[in-house]
């Protein structure tokens, strides 16, 4: 075994990391996520230009041919900084989609463009229903002359606003939780019959709410062969899941460092409040939980090309420990700190609104418990 | 042993209910039940409906204008207002600073502020914290100065929950600072917010919510008749208000109110095809709770039913406060969960009346993860979960 980085994945990390510990402050942060975009176009041309938006992709597609490791790398600075702008939606979901299944013309052209910074993408799936159950697709496709009509209802789309094309999920043959049958579709964002509403969400990101009626799409709107989209859906959320819990890791980290230092500064009875032992014990259960979240978080990086039944146990394991182990450090920190960590101004607070929403995102503590058992389970 | 209600006690709460059906208004009731935000004046007609009634002050002796409730009462009355969406009867006129007055205050302070509390002209706020003042709130520092009939009031009290809309601030200030020990030297004083001097600075907190501020005070010239009690036995007061058996801490009927609107959102979320409120895992958790929250409930009944006795309210009302808060957290946790992906939206516009847009999701998703939030406080403020342990430790256990 070997847990130690590559040479070009320590460069990553220290670059990533100066960036986000130079430019992206909790001040400019705040300011960003607060703006009406929701996120900064100039940030993102930034990590176009230092090459994070090539990370994951192949290096015959302009990529850098990065694998699970180094997505961990650059999530967790995002997650210690905060980080707002779409990259879990363009790069990981969109264009792991497009890179999964797109014909070497959609490839090209989509993916130059993602890893330029000039196009972002998001994956529309789940519904109003669907809850976190991935093969649960209600919206149709149906053939007509060339193209299709889609018909259907996408709710809580990670940055569905800001992206310039939807991936969208529908089914075209099946029942509604049946694997095979799910197609994706290439959807432009201004396309005839598409309504989107965006909202902020609670931890400073976006989502947004889709309504496709009669959109008709022509010839060339598919993403792979329709009705064989599920694995290649699995197998991407899985890589999805795997940053989510390396951002995590970033932010427990950071949440962890403000603690503790407030710990040893902050007095009350005339001492810092640190020396009180009922403390103390919990301020290393969230160590503890730190150590745990960054184990389970290197082992969903390290199994994403596993085959299935590993990889998806792994996967299921990590996100619902680190979302364990994400909510206690959120409600542990905010009491240890006493009133100051429930204000706007104070960073702490932010950090726990986004790790307690990691959880609400690609499948909570409980479904990935069941999921597990069901994957070691060979069922 | 008889653990129902007596006829009479089933008449009163048929009261209530009637009282209830007729008086609470309609659009305040909704917005508690539907997490909206609430006005000044949603506060004001709801509390202005009891306080005609006479039953504003609760826990208060007849002689003072209460309605001479004894606990019972005063439990099937929260229960009941809760069940109906009655907001929460704001604490720090009718089940604070009114009680300090009745206890330690001057017949002219009982007679100018009592009636004031009751008829709604004066909004208390409470300012105890300070920035280094918390759970060693004896380390306050604000202080007053004599000069001639008057204190000079300088220094900063923070946290002042709703004090954007208080006429009346009730105050620990420092008046010895050369006392031996710290809980010496602090003096007990009622406050008038528009004297000159004083500044309210809104502090928002993390979900967006403007319900605390903090409170400056630059030479605030406070007549020496507006302390109540003795110069320098402040702080005995303020204990006996910590102490003091207060109706409520445990939340009892809020938990209730929030436990019946958890069963709402799990009947109507979907998990495989099936309601949550079906699946045997969630179910087991919900369960959980609702039996933690039964265990509170007799808990409170118990320690009331030994007040009415006469026993001395001691650690007792720290076993609620912490339970209760644990108890509230964990339903607005199940709360959140329940949600699933559609927790995340969030419009903080949309909680105020008059809202025409839209939010995300099914209508009662928008509040649902803010509130988790919010409800953190509880388990810091009023004495955090961990100083209420070191009572408990201290007064019950000996150690
Ligand atoms: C929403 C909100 C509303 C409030 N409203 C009001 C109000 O209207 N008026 C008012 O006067 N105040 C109000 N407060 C203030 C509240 O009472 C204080 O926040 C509380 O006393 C804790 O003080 P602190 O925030 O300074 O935390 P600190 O006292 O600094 O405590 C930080 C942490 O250390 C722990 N700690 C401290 N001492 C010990 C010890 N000896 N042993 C073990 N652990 C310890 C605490 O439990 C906490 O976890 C409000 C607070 C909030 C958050």
């Amino acid at each position: 075994m070997d847990f130690s980085l590559t040479e070009e994945q320590r460069l990553l990390k220290e670059s990533v990391d100066r960036l986000i510990a130079d430019k992206y402050t909790f001040d400019e942060r705040m300011k960003i996520a607060g703006s009406a975009d929701g996120y900064s176009e100039q940030m993102w041309t930034t990590f176009a230009e230092l090459g994070l938006l090539a990370v994951p992709f192949p290096e015959e597609l302009g990529g850098l041919g990065g694998g699970g490791v180094d997505l961990m790398i650059v999530m967790e600075a995002f997650g210690r900084g905060l980080v707002v702008e779409p990259y879990l939606a363009t790069v990981v979901l969109g264009g792991g989609l497009v890179e999964a299944l797109g014909s070497e013309e959609q490839k090209a052209e989509i993916l130059e463009a993602v890893i330029g910074g000039a196009r972002k993408l998001a994956f529309a799936h789940g519904e109003p229903d669907s809850r976190f159950e991935l093969a649960q697709v209600r919206t149709t496709a149906t053939k007509s002359g060339d193209g299709w009509v889609l018909d259907g209802r996408k709710s809580v789309v990670l940055n569905g606003a800001q992206a310039d094309d939807l991936i969208v999920s529908a089914r075209v043959s099946g029942d509604l939780t049946d694997e095979d049958g799910i197609a994706l579709f290439l959807v432009p964002k201004d396309t005839e019959g598409l309504t989107l509403r965006g909202s902020p969400s609670i931890d400073g990101g976006q989502a947004a709410e889709v309504e496709l009626t009669g959109v008709r799409l022509g010839a060339g709107a598919e993403l792979g062969a329709p009705g064989q989209a599920y694995p290649a859906i699995e197998q991407v959320t899985a890589r999805g899941i795997a940053a989510l819990c390396a951002e995590a890791v970033g932010a427990i980290e950071a949440t962890n460092d403000i603690t503790l230092d407030y710990l040893k500064t902050r007095k009350q009875f005339g001492k810092p409040i640190g020396s009180f032992q009922a403390l103390q014990h919990r301020m290393v259960d969230m160590r503890v939980a730190l150590e745990e979240a960054r184990s389970m978080s290197v082992l969903a990086a390290a199994k994403l090309r596993a085959d299935r039944a590993e990889r998806e146990r792994s996967v299921s394991a990590a996100k619902s420990l680190i979302g364990r182990a994400a909510r206690h450090v959120a409600e542990e920190s905010i009491q240890m700190h006493g009133g100051i960590a429930m204000t706007w101004e104070y960073s702490v607070g932010h950090y726990c609104k986004r790790l307690v929403m990691i959880d609400h995102q690609l499948g909570d503590v409980d479904h990935h418990e069941e999921r597990f058992v069901r994957f070691v389970d060979g069922t | 042993m008889d653990l129902n209600y007596t006829p009479e006690e089933r008449a009163f709460r048929d009261e209530v209910r009637a009282f209830l059906a007729e008086k609470l208004p309609k659009d305040v009731a909704s917005k508690e039940k539907n997490d909206k935000r609430l006005t000044k004046d949603d506060h004001l007609r709801w509390m202005g409906a009891l306080s005609e009634r006479g039953w504003l002050g609760v826990n208060w002796p007849v002689e003072y204008g209460g309605p001479g409730w004894d606990p019972v009462q005063r439990h099937i009355f929260d229960e009941e207002c809760t069940a109906a969406g009655g907001p929460r009867i704001l604490s720090f006129g009718v089940f604070m600073v009114a009680h300090v007055i009745m206890k330690f205050g001057n017949q002219a302070q009982k007679d100018h502020y009592l009636p004031r509390i009751l008829d709604l002209t004066d909004w208390w706020c409470q300012g105890y914290s300070e920035p280094g003042a918390g759970s060693d709130l004896a380390s306050l520092k604000t202080s007053a100065v004599r000069d001639g009939d008057h204190y000079v009031v300088n220094g900063q009290k923070t946290w002042t929950t709703l004090g954007q809309h208080a006429n009346k601030i009730f105050c620990l200030v420092r008046t010895d600072p050369k006392a031996p020990k710290p809980q010496q030297g602090i003096s007990f004083l009622l406050i008038d917010m528009d004297t000159p001097g004083i500044t309210v600075r809104p502090i928002i907190l993390l979900d967006g919510e403007h319900e605390v501020n903090e409170v400056f005070f630059d030479n605030v010239r406070v007549p020496l008749e507006n302390r109540v009690g003795e110069e320098n036995e402040g702080w005995t007061y303020a204990k006996y208000l910590l102490t003091h058996e207060r109706t409520n801490i445990a939340g009892v009927g809020l938990s209730k109110e929030a436990m019946r609107h958890l069963k709402v959102i799990s009947g109507d979320q979907v998990k495989g095809g099936r309601p949550l409120i079906e699946d045997p895992v969630f179910r087991a958790k919900m369960a959980r709770v609702e039996i933690d929250l039964m265990a509170l409930e007799m808990t409170q009944m118990r320690v009331l039913a030994a007040a009415q006795e006469g026993a001395a309210p001691g650690a007792e009302s720290s076993i609620l406060k912490i339970r209760g808060t644990q108890i509230r957290q964990a339903i607005t946790d199940l709360s959140r969960r329940a949600l699933g992906p559609h927790a995340l939206p969030f419009q903080s516009d949309a909680l105020d009346e008059g809202f025409n847009g839209e939010t995300l999701g099914p209508d009662y998703a928008n509040p649902v993860a803010a509130n988790y939030f919010n409800i953190r406080k509880q388990s810091i403020y009023g004495g955090s979960n961990e100083i209420q342990k070191n009572i408990i430790a201290k007064m019950n256990l000996g150690l």
